[in-house]
């Protein structure tokens, strides 16, 4: 059982009818309790990273116990931020796992767009989660903030053109995972990494 | 590099697709989830899915065929056609919806794209904008399907305050080159993207994979939306990424 982290983040539709197309069970929740027994988590994240932060906050022991997890964690988008040290949108602590800071994307030239959004390829790609994604795989993304390069980076995206436009596009720490991508929007590959995750 | 997208757009009227592509292998294309998914298949990068049912039934069973694509569809979408209210995009949203279209309702209520966006997020906003050249060589906007004209506003103007109100992405049709088959307005787009900083969709008017290759190149556009030219042009998503592929416009694969 997935659980996936129920903080009142939004809609969590397409990532619930993505882990349907591939036949994964899961379950919504807050409940550290439900969550500590959960084979997987998966921690989505739409809006903004620091009102998602005080969010998850709100809900008693829910930070804690995701620190706690030693079962594969997935932090998907905004949820991938969340698990960094600290994010510039709201200028909030982050959850600490990844040891990256959160960043606001500035265009580096004048074709660079913000928010990065569309399909973009990623490189540089390590460790089990992204097994059997090839190099130059395009995803979906849509962001305003990014993590920027750093040990925990497991796969790039090439933000701007621009010497420094490389940006992390997943990062990985023992356990935890995280995409800035949406694979629940990325076609087959998406997909796959989603596969990936359950079979960790 | 972000790759330019291909969005083949789907016309529904009371929960059928209007003019399907005959997907080979694909038993009902007039079912709008069905065929979306042959796209999606195809390698098409989004898709929308424009409402043009006129009854208020029609219009529900648009709702449900959303929740029906969100299942299925492995790639973004956007739903348009008969949002006025900001309680009209939640729906959609909560359907399972990744983005909403609004055109003449923005026109009639520019409130409407400040509203969306401050409360679903810029991403989640696309404003279709038609338009077409007058007597003095200026672009203005038009609504209802380019019958009528939106006063005196005029594209650019108008592209920038939507993208001002938190417009993400802005969709322009020419009127003038909208279902002729004939090419894009390549110049007029390149002013567009130089004029604001969100994404711009092409749509309208292409009748060949050249002319996409012209207004994604010359044009500076960031995406292309057709119906017409898989309908009718015998050409696929496949056949057109290929094609761009050669000039080195970056596709998704």
């Amino acid at each position: 059982m997935i659980a996936i982290v129920d903080y009142s983040a939004g809609n969590l539709r397409s990532v619930t009818n993505a882990l349907g197309r591939i036949g994964a069970e899961w379950t919504l929740t807050s409940s550290p309790g439900v969550i500590a027994r959960a084979d997987r988590v998966l921690l989505p994240g739409v809006g903004h990273c620091g009102e998602a932060l005080a969010r998850l906050r709100d809900c008693e022991g829910l930070e804690r116990c995701l620190l706690d997890l030693r079962v594969p964690v997935l932090g998907i988008c905004v949820g991938m931020q969340m698990m960094c040290r600290h994010t510039e949108e709201g200028d909030a602590p982050g959850l600490g796992i990844f040891d990256t800071c959160v960043r606001r994307l500035s265009p580096l030239e004048p074709a660079d767009k913000v928010p990065h959004m569309g399909w973009n390829s990623i490189s540089n790609l390590e460790g089990r989660l992204m097994k059997g994604i090839p190099r130059g795989a395009y995803m979906y993304f849509v962001h305003s903030y990014y993590a920027p390069l750093c040990p925990d980076t497991i796969a790039t995206t090439r933000y701007s053109s621009a010497r420094g436009g490389m940006i992390s596009a997943a990062l990985g720490y023992e356990n935890f995972f995280g995409t800035q991508f949406h694979p629940e929007k990325s076609g087959d590959a998406g997909e796959m990494i989603l596969k990936n995750f359950l079979l960790l | 590099m972000l790759a330019k997208r291909i969005i083949p757009c789907l016309d529904v009227r009371d929960g059928r697709t209007v003019k399907g592509v005959n997907f080979r292998g694909l038993a009902d294309v007039g079912d709008p989830v069905e065929l979306g998914a042959a796209y999606a298949a195809a390698g098409a990068d989004e898709l929308v899915y424009l409402d043009i049912s006129a009854s208020i039934e029609g219009r529900g069973t648009f709702t449900a065929m959303v929740e029906r694509v969100a299942d299925r569809v492995n790639i973004p979408f956007t739903v348009g056609g008969g949002i006025r209210t900001a309680a009209d995009a939640a729906a959609l949203l909560d359907a399972g919806a990744d983005k909403v279209t609004v055109n003449s309702a923005a026109v009639a209520n520019p409130g409407l794209i400040t509203e969306i966006a401050s409360r679903y997020g810029s991403q989640f906003i696309v404003v279709a904008i038609d338009a077409r050249r007058d007597a003095g060589g200026r672009w203005m906007v038009t609504t209802h399907g380019g019958t009528r004209r939106a006063g005196d506003l005029e594209l650019f103007a108008w592209a920038r305050e939507a993208v001002d109100r938190g417009a993400g992405e802005i969709l322009f049709t020419s009127m003038d080159h909208d279902g002729t088959r004939s090419g894009y307005p390549c110049d007029v787009y390149r002013e567009l993207c130089g004029s604001i900083t969100v994404p711009v969709i092409a749509s309208g008017g292409a009748g060949s994979p050249a002319d996409i290759a012209a207004v994604l190149s010359e044009g500076g556009a960031d995406a292309a939306l057709a119906a017409g030219i898989f309908h009718y042009g015998n050409y696929t998503v496949g056949d057109i990424k290929r094609y761009l592929s050669k000039l080195d416009i970056p596709v998704r694969s």
